[in-house]
């Protein structure tokens, strides 16, 4: 299998995905967050938030299932046993909370080939379902090492 | 159920964090200043916990053959559960999660976490320091920089193990 830089710029259907008070706890004492806004609804609400929010990394949740197809597209071909995450960027314009339900669409950004391998960047929008107001724009970016790459 | 087997309460929060609630004002920082630091400690049920509550099951993160067969020394940490980690230091800085609108981070180096050699699985067997410092003031959008020191603690060595970790919070 060999990356087609020619897959370029192509997008992918979006995926939807309801948010969910378990989830966002869940998730915020997986990864140790104890921020009150994350756990009590009423702590959320002081804040002026209408339910928990999530903390940052959350949207890597929405955004991963919906990457999926990029990372799955026989058409790019990504060699998925040989990808290793190099870079995440998360850009809020408004905070993920609990009970929404949000679409998420993901652009295969840019192909770079390096060597015998690949810098795979993708950009995930999550939007709103109901009125497309955008929430956050996350973009992630994978190695795909080359089969003659030596190992480090 | 044994004791040691509940889960694992995140260590109290340090003096530096402790002063979140007051939303940061902008006349109040300098570049340079530091925000706070923290310790995160990761035991192997730690990795398990973030695979469940992310969806990421990767092998690599639970499966010690596995994470040796693809050529690593042993089973490492989501890189994303690494971020995540650090950036409640600047949550709860800033008061409000929500304060936070933007987030990076490159991944250089892996965070082995290897099976604790006897005991709870819960003991952790990695350490995380984190430091955040104001890495720039934008005086237009009121907003700060953060930038994350994240090092993996071992004994008397310390390596990087995020490199480009900034958040920007939003300021009043």
């Amino acid at each position: 299998m060999s990356i087609n830089t020619a897959r370029e710029g192509h997008s992918y259907p979006p995926i939807e995905y309801q948010v969910g008070r378990e989830e966002i706890r869940e998730f915020a004492t997986a990864v140790k967050a104890e921020h009150r806004a994350h756990h009590s609804e009423e702590a959320a609400a002081q804040l002026g938030h209408h339910d928990l929010i999530a903390p940052p990394t959350f949207a890597v949740v929405i955004a991963q299932r919906a990457e999926a197809a990029a990372v799955t597209d026989p058409e790019a071909g990504i060699d998925f046993s040989r990808v290793v995450h190099a870079e995440e960027r998360f850009t809020h314009h408004a905070p993920i909370t609990a009970g929404e339900t949000l679409t998420a669409a993901t652009t295969l950004d840019r192909i770079r080939v390096m060597g015998a391998g690949a810098m795979v960047t993708t950009i995930t929008e999550i939007t709103t379902k109901h009125d497309a107001a955008p929430r956050a724009t996350v973009t992630s970016t994978l190695l795909v090492r080359g089969d003659d790459e030596e190992e480090g | 159920m044994n004791d040691d087997l509940q889960v694992r309460r995140p260590a109290p929060l340090q003096p530096a964090e402790r002063q979140a609630g007051s939303p940061r004002r902008w006349d109040q920082l300098h570049k340079g200043q530091v925000i706070g630091t923290r310790t995160i400690e990761l035991s192997r049920a730690d990795l398990i916990r973030y695979a469940a509550a992310s969806g990421d099951h990767n092998p690599i993160h639970w499966n010690q053959r596995f994470a040796q067969e693809v050529g690593l020394e042993g089973v490492i940490a989501h890189g994303m559960l690494t971020m995540g980690a650090a950036v409640g230091l600047v949550t709860h800085w800033a008061g409000d999660p929500a304060k936070v609108t933007d987030y990076q981070t490159r991944f250089s180096k892996p965070v082995p976490v290897p099976d604790a050699a006897h005991g709870s699985p819960e003991a952790p067997t990695a350490t995380l320091e984190i430091t955040g410092k104001v890495g720039k003031l934008d005086e237009e959008n009121r907003t700060a920089r953060i930038d994350l020191t994240v090092e993996l603690v071992d004994g008397d060595e310390r390596s990087k193990v995020l490199t480009k970790c900034q958040a920007v919070v939003a300021l009043s």
